[in-house]
């Protein structure tokens, strides 16, 4: 064949106007012959395989534009590397030359594999049957990708399903791949059994919205790890009730591995020196406990030992009454340490009692403690008359506490807020 | 259409003044508005949700073959307008801030709500002055002038009086008069000039150094005493200077105690709104107040 081109070029020699303009010519219907080859013998290699399902064939697709971009682009480097005597065969093609080799051979296979190519995808203008019509798939409106949930809700049964369970989807969806994650989820494969599983272990209908809300990633979690971890809690002696509200008030404890939650109780254990029951007891009351970081609840407890000047069994005293104080941030508890301390003179025993006043907020007792200064009522010592007790002061609202303390009217207070 | 969330927003905008607390720097009381702002004006029911009409192509049922369409017109419930989906109508208001606060002066901060930062602008283009008092202390002196400052010098004040304290306040008052004169870019000696001064309203258009328009002691018991003054393009730094400066001159040191803002243009203290009254429903009352008080 190679010679009877050689002939043909020669012969058409005379019509040879533009010489880079015929090479060009050729090279793309050359890689157009590629193409059509590589994309032919792809969908024989998809046809050998009959389970290709969704992602696969995004898959697929994917690597088929691949190869004919590769094909492509191997084709165009390929010929100049071809040996001398060839191209200049080539340059010495013309045109006509070209379709008149075209015309000489319409059975050869790569033009066969073309039509049927081309067969695929008929024209949009032709009228089809109602048979086909059912068989035409209409593409979905659903957008590919999307900042919101919004575009899936109505079409995805698990994001109508936790909408309906009350689960703020809107919240979700700002978190990085959250979003992803719920849409791949299947309802009754991946959700529905571990809804199950929580309301098994009691927690109630209210809680599996707030949850799920916190905490998406407890539909990842294998069911057997959290058996495995309600089993552990279990073995620790909490009651059933008390692993519900464990559950429901820190979402991420189920999410834990048994040797993390392990490591957590001992450490508490240990470093506040309190039997095991105690332990339970304030684990039970602020479970988040298990779930954080150890190292600030380490720096806490040096602070309060330290820069406080609080004993190990003052602060035991306190976290047993108030275990959220572990977790405060400690230039707020120094702060109003500072201010209970230095300026509204409360000794150390009296803190100890009341330990709700670090959790108020250090402007509030400030400014409650000025207003009392000023009306002359500020007492704080529990042995003498008109006392007013610490917990009282930090933890009520602005009116019991002009009522009952300040014997004052709110109007005045606020008066007085302003003169601060 | 306005929903319920955008008649209760623009409800809220425009201005009104807060009281800002001392020791918290004014981001975290705009920051604070802000929050409570959107609380309340989110804050609604769950309304019942738009329906939709979609429509099914099925292939129908048996006897007359596969090829056979039925269709059916369903209405349902758009979840996509559901609250939990869709989240709060307003996730961020446009909330400004007047001439600022330090984080360690309280007082009278002017707040802009939606379109009421554009009249915020124009408020102060106007170059209202502000009022401010100020708690001073002889007997030391720090490097910032405040109290919480460190201490750099201590010296006597026994023999300051009352008298030479009012001296010193003069002198500065003078000192300050002249300034006005020169920075308010008018021929002293033209008409307009008197007429402006007969008015009061001479004084700088713009930019200009800190001028004491007012000065005057309403307290002085040693070491304590307090100053009320009026002035124009201050900031609180040059105010505690000005406390400091006092000092100097009375052969005896002074710094700043507290620093109060008790007016700003027209907003004054009487009608800041305090901590605890930051909410969509007192602040939307307030705004209604002063739009009708800027009106006039």
């Amino acid at each position: 064949m190679a010679s009877s081109c050689v002939q043909l070029c020669r012969r058409s020699t005379s019509h040879l106007r533009s010489k880079t303009w015929c090479v060009t010519l050729l090279y793309s219907t050359h890689v157009q012959n590629r193409v059509a080859g590589t994309r032919t013998s792809i969908e024989t290699n998809a046809g050998g395989y009959p389970t290709i399902h969704g992602n696969h064939s995004i898959f697929h697709a994917r690597q088929r534009r691949q190869q004919v971009g590769g094909c492509y682009y191997s084709g165009y480097n390929a010929s100049p590397l071809l040996p001398t005597e060839h191209r200049d065969t080539k340059e010495l093609m013309s045109m006509d030359a070209l379709s008149q080799i075209k015309d000489a051979q319409p059975m050869t296979e790569t033009n066969a594999r073309l039509d049927i190519d081309v067969a695929v995808y008929p024209s949009a203008l032709e009228e089809i049957s109602d048979e086909d019509a059912t068989h035409t798939m209409v593409p979905s409106p659903l957008p590919s990708e999307s900042l919101s949930l919004r575009d899936y809700v109505d079409a995805s049964e698990t994001l109508s399903k936790l909408v309906q369970l009350g689960v703020k989807l809107w919240k979700l969806e700002q978190r990085p791949n959250v979003g992803t994650m719920l849409l791949k989820l299947d309802f009754q494969t991946d959700v529905v059994p571990r809804l199950l599983f929580l309301k098994e272990i009691g927690v109630e209908d209210s809680g599996l919205a707030y949850i799920l809300s916190d905490n998406p990633f407890i539909l990842k979690e294998d069911l057997e790890n959290l058996q495995a971890r309600v089993n552990y809690l279990k073995s620790k002696k909490f009651s059933p009730e008390t692993v519900a509200s464990m559950v429901t008030r820190a979402p991420y404890l189920l999410n834990f591995s048994v040797k993390r939650m392990d490591n957590r109780l001992a450490f508490y254990q240990q470093q506040l020196g309190l039997n095991s029951s105690k332990t339970r007891g304030i684990v039970a009351r602020l479970p988040r406990l298990l779930c954080g970081s150890l190292e600030p609840v380490k720096e806490t407890l040096r602070v309060c030992k330290i820069e406080l000047g609080f004993k190990d069994n003052e602060i035991q005293h306190m976290v047993m009454l108030v275990p959220k104080v572990l977790t405060t941030n400690k230039r707020k508890l120094t702060q109003i340490f500072d201010y209970l301390h230095n300026t509204m003179k409360v000794p150390h025993h009296l803190i100890v009692k009341f330990p709700q006043v670090f959790n108020s907020r250090l402007l509030r007792i400030k400014e409650r403690h000025l207003f009392l200064e000023y009306l002359g009522k500020a007492q704080y010592d529990s042995d003498q008359a008109n006392y007013v007790s610490l917990d009282r002061l930090a933890s009520l609202p602005d009116e019991a506490f002009c009522t009952e303390f300040a014997s004052a009217t709110l109007d005045d207070f606020l008066m007085f807020q302003k003169t601060m | 259409m306005a929903t319920r969330a955008i008649r209760r927003f623009r409800r809220v905008e425009g201005l009104f003044c807060v009281y800002k607390p001392p020791g918290i720097h004014w981001k975290l009381v705009r920051d604070r508005i802000e929050t409570c702002i959107l609380e309340g004006v989110n804050d609604i029911p769950s309304l019942a949700l738009p329906h939709e009409a979609n429509v099914f192509s099925e292939p129908g049922s048996g006897s007359r073959g596969p090829t056979e369409l039925t269709r059916s017109a369903v209405s349902l419930p758009a979840l996509a307008a559901h609250p939990l989906v869709r989240g709060p109508e307003f996730r961020r208001i446009k909330v400004g801030v007047g001439h600022r606060l330090d984080a360690s002066s309280s007082g009278v901060l002017v707040i802009g709500v939606g379109h009421g930062n554009k009249r915020l602008n124009d408020l102060y283009q106007m170059c209202g002055t502000r009022d401010y008092t100020l708690d001073g202390e002889f007997g030391f002196a720090t490097d910032n002038f405040c109290r919480t400052g460190r201490i750099v010098e201590r010296s006597t004040y026994d023999h300051i009086t009352r008298d030479k304290l009012e001296k010193v306040l003069a002198m500065l008052q003078g000192a300050n008069q002249k300034a006005l004169l020169i920075h308010s870019n008018v021929d002293m000696r033209s008409q307009e000039a008197y007429e402006m001064a007969v008015t009061g309203e001479l004084g700088p258009r713009g930019k200009s150094p800190p001028i004491l328009t007012g000065l005057r002691v309403t307290s002085f018991q040693p070491p304590h005493f307090t100053l009320e003054l009026q002035c124009l393009n201050e900031t609180q730094r040059y105010l505690r200077k000005v406390v400091h400066e006092v000092g100097l001159e009375l052969r005896s040191t002074a710094a700043c105690v507290a620093l109060r803002r008790t007016r700003d243009g027209p907003f004054t203290v009487d009608q800041a709104l305090t901590r605890g009254q930051w909410t969509a429903s007192e602040v939307a009352l307030t705004v209604q107040r002063y739009s009708n008080l800027l009106r006039d």
